[in-house]
This record gives C-alpha cells, structure tokens and sequence, in this order.
C-alpha cells in the first residue's frame, strides 16, 4: 500500500480501520436490541430455534402479572443506596481536592474497594453478616452492642439493605474519583475572588462548585438510576434472589435461562430496556429546564 | 473565631475520613485474618489475629478444590487476547476518526454513544444466540468477542490524546513520503502509550472482575475463570468460612497489586474521562 496515493490510501486507512470495529459493534449492541424486539412479540423458549409470532401476549402477560413488577421495588434499595453514596463521594471528592495532609493516600484507600473482584467481595460480605460467625455480629458484641446483632441476611426486612451497602462499599469510590477530577477542572481563582468578598464554605459550595460539576453529577445520577435498575450481581451470587431479594434482571435472567421462556424474558428485557430510556430522558429534561431558567 | 471554626472542621473532616478508612477495612482486615486461620480457631477467636500467620493450609485447600490454577490460567488467556485487541482496535478508531474527515464520521461516534445506554444485561438473551450461532457458546471465543468491541470511554480517552499530538508531525512524515499507515504505526500508536496504560489497567480490571459473562457463556467445567471458580465455593459443596476467607484473599491479590502500582496512570484516565 505504500506506493498508492495519498487520497488512496486514505480510504484504506478509513475502511480497513473501522470496519472491524463496527461489525463488532452491530453484531453485539445492535443486532441484539434490534432481535429482542422480535424475540419479545413470539414464545421462543431458546432451547431449539422454533418460535412462532405471537404479537404482544408476552407484554399482556408482564403488565397483567403482578409478580414481575414487584421484583422492581427491590431494585429502589439499591436506588437509595446509590443517592446516599453519591452524597458521600461528593463530600469526601470535596475535602481531598482541599488542603489535607495524606490526601494521595486517603484516595487510594477509599478507591480500593472498586478494583477488588466483584463475586469475591460479595462473598467477603457473605462472611462478615454471618448470623453466628459474622465479623460485623462479633465486632458489636465486643463494643458491647449485643442488642444491635442481627440475621443480615436471613430478616426480610434487613436483607436488601444489607445487599445496597456492598454496592455502596464498592462503587462509593469509583464515584469520588470522578467527581475529584471535575472539581480539579475548576479554576482556583474563582474561589480566591469569592474568599475575598467574604463567602463562607458553604456559599463557596453552592454557588462554585455545584454549578461548575453539574454535567459530572447529572452523568452520575443517570448511572446510580440505570445502575439500580441493572443491579444483578450482587443479589444473585449472595442469594440467588432468595428471600425476596430478587431484583427486575435477576427475574429476567432466570425467566430466560431457568424457565426456558426467551420470548417473555426479551419481552420483560425490552420493558426494562424503555425504563432506562425514559429516565434519562426525563432527567434530561428536568435539568436542563433548571439550568435554562438560571 | 474563624480560625477556631477552621480547625473544628479539620477534626470534623479526618473524623469523617477515619470512619470512612474502618468501614473500608474492616470487611478486609476479618477476611484476611481468618484466612490464617484453622477452623476451630475460627469459630472461636473472633476478630483477634491468628495464633500462626504462616499457617497456609487453608490457601492450599481452595486452591485445590477451587481449581484456582485453572481459574487464573484461563482468564489470563481470555484477559490478554482482549485487551491486546482492544488496544489495537481503539487506536485504529481514534486515528481514523481524529485525524480524517468524513462522510460516516458522526455516523460512527453516535453510533458508540448510543450503545453505550443500551444496558448490556437486557440485550444478554439475544445476544446469547449471537454466539450461539457463531458456535462461540462454551468456547473462550465468546468472552473475548464480547470484550474486544471497543466502548465510547475507550475511545473518548484516546481520541483526546491523539487530539493532542500536533499535526506537524503527521505532516512531516508524509513530506519524507511515509504512508499513512506508517504514520499510525510510528508516531500516533506510540505516543498513545500513556492512554494505553490507563486503559490495560481499567480494562483488566473490569474483566478479571466481571462474572456475568462467563457464567452465561461458558459453563464448562475446563473453561472456569477465576470469578466462576469462586462462586462455585458456596455452592453445595461450599467450604468452611476459613476456607473461603483464604480464596478470597488470593482473588483479591492479583487486582489489589496492579493497582498499587499503577494507580497514578487508574486515576488520571479516570478523571479526565470525567471533566470531558
């Protein structure tokens, strides 16, 4: 190809060098969403390749069954959970960017949680809420807490609060670090102008840096809203969705592959697929309306 | 009385701190001390460190009966095929779509953004029979196919970079006649090295990490990765707490390691994904 010109060769370089990537990615984003929209209108049980067209009975069959909704509010434990931690990296995000001794080693501990293998940390927690041998049972009966020990796992009411955290533990993190590296794109100087018109902390918070990361904070409200709506991980290797702690994926997965009914799972996968669409939108919308009336 | 209120937030601020370091450590610090330790000492100590910390036998028992070799083994096949192709084909993107104008070139960019809000969990059943009738089910083809697409964060990252290469450079390769892809092989790729670094490390991660695929796509006994390894310890024939403590441990090492070294290059991708 060396001896083609350069107009030639650019249009090699464009086509041999995208081609690849773009079937990759029609082939495993695309082609499926576009099939689970067929798949969800037949009762294709994914053993053979039979299905007949059996037009929207398997959405008749989601909206009509009440038991495929109410997995969904398991999934608003894990929505909770994500706002608490999203708070929580925010304020840790704000005092490590501040002047603080050790901050460097402050966030690579707090971040240590995300890199840890995910199945083997919802294990570890499987270990510390241990009703008999659990750490976390032990540690409160040492501090002398003995009333505060609990079944983590085994009180219905408990459980999925129990299971949030692990999300939080992990992903509280990942989450500070994103917003520490929008608030370093703040420019300082900012902050010395509003000092010298005597700004208290707070007011330097509200009117700086809530605005200046607005885009950030809007990202990670989408992900902590998709993110619960996805939660799958953690429930299912913990649980297995026992004690009603089965989440809308969870449900899904296991209509697909457990029960053999590909065609309502895709359905239900589609339903899912709408929600997510549907709050990003709607966010969207919603800030962008407040930010034009700003 | 404003330096008081400064110094009462400074203790109100490594306060908070020291409890956020406990609560971090404390699931860690109980796993790693019960991981040294026997069972009866187990179920009787508490949180108190183990009588012998060169007591290996439980690290010996999970790795036996986890088949933990052979987890590590395969995901490390799995983990360098994928990130190898990754590389490949999100520098090829980035210099194509960074340096060229053209017609498809929106096209394309939108075409990963929008990809990236279709979750990937809801599309598994259909793209369960994408490999199916590739006849990729239950080969490590099936991961590697899923890993090697290029995702926009992957992108974004190296398009910055390549933005950030003056075109002079380009310019005056192609004055001593070097070709295109010439120019790709010898200035671009290279100077993408330090983007490259954030993305080995954040992608093998994310993969050694993930349990999802794997588990769904290759159930075979021979085929475990490390993540289905360890989930088949609580499974029936699960282990004693010990036990599993010591495999957990292990899991943890590999990760743990590559991040302690590498976090400068983790979180300088990490945070100027984010300001983008």
């Amino acid at each position: 190809m060396f001896n083609f010109s350069y107009k030639t060769q650019r249009y090699l370089i464009l086509f041999g060098f995208l081609i690849i990537p773009v079937i990759l990615s029609l082939t495993f984003s695309y082609y499926p969403a576009i099939s689970l929209l067929y798949y969800s209108l037949t009762d294709w049980t994914g053993l053979g390749w039979d299905m007949n067209f059996i037009g929207l009975d398997n959405y008749v069959e989601i909206f009509t069954k009440p038991e495929v909704f109410s997995t969904l509010k398991n999934n608003l434990y894990y929505l909770g959970g994500g706002l608490v931690q999203v708070v929580f990296a925010l304020y840790f995000a704000v005092i490590l960017t501040g002047k603080l001794k050790g901050r460097n080693g402050f966030r690579v501990a707090l971040f240590l949680p995300y890199v840890l293998h995910s199945v083997a940390t919802v294990i570890m927690f499987k270990n510390v809420y241990h009703m008999e041998y659990g750490s976390l049972n032990t540690l409160l009966g040492a501090l002398g807490l003995d009333s505060w020990q609990q079944s983590w796992l085994g009180d219905k009411r408990i459980v999925n609060f129990a299971l949030a955290f692990i999300s939080m533990w992990k992903y509280m993190g990942l989450n500070m670090v994103i917003f520490i590296g929008a608030l370093q794109s703040i420019p300082g100087d900012l902050y010395e102008a509003a000092s010298i018109d005597g700004a208290s902390g707070w007011q330097k918070f509200r009117y700086i840096t809530l605005p200046s990361i607005r885009g950030v904070l809007e990202l990670m409200l989408i992900l902590t809203l998709t993110g619960a709506l996805e939660a799958f991980d953690i429930p299912f290797v913990m649980m297995l969705g026992a004690n009603d702690t089965s989440t809308f994926v969870i449900h899904t997965v296991n209509t697909a592959f457990k029960y053999q009914n590909f065609g309502l799972a895709s359905a239900m996968a589609v339903v899912l697929l709408i929600m997510v669409l549907l709050f990003i939108v709607i966010q969207r919308k919603l800030l962008f309306r407040e930010g034009r009336s700003e | 009385m404003k330096r008081e209120r400064s110094i009462a937030m400074t203790i109100f601020n490594y306060y908070t701190l020291a409890v956020a370091l406990f609560v971090v450590f404390f699931p860690i610090y109980s796993i790693a001390v019960g991981a040294f330790k026997t069972q009866v000492e187990y179920y009787q100590s508490g949180l108190a460190l183990p009588d012998n910390f060169f007591n290996l036998e439980n690290f010996k028992r999970v790795i036996d009966i986890g088949d933990l070799g052979l987890g590590f083994r395969n995901i490390l096949i799995i983990l360098a095929i994928s990130v190898a192709g990754n590389i490949v084909l999100g520098t090829m993107v980035a210099y194509a779509v960074g340096r060229f104008d053209f017609k498809l070139k929106k096209a394309i960019m939108g075409m990963y953004l929008v990809a990236q809000v279709i979750p990937m969990v809801t599309t598994q059943v259909a793209t369960f029979s994408v490999i199916q009738s590739l006849g990729a089910y239950n080969t490590m083809l099936a991961p590697i196919l899923l890993y090697l697409g290029a995702d926009v964060l992957q992108i974004v990252i190296y398009l910055q970079f390549v933005n950030s290469i003056p075109k002079d450079l380009d310019e005056s390769a192609m004055i001593e006649g070097a070709s295109l892809f010439k120019i790709y092989r010898s200035i671009i790729f290279p100077l993408l090295a330090p983007a490259t670094a954030t993305l080995i490390i954040l992608k093998s991660i994310s993969i050694y990490n993930d349990f999802y695929t794997p588990y769904l796509y290759m159930p075979k006994q021979d085929l475990k990765v490390v993540s289905t390894a360890i989930y088949s310890f609580i499974g029936p024939n699960a282990a004693q707490l010990n036990v599993i403590s010591a495999g957990i441990l292990i899991i943890f090492i590999p990760t743990v390691v590559l991040f302690l070294f590498m976090q400068r290059y983790i979180f300088a991708g990490v945070t100027n994904g984010a300001v983008k």
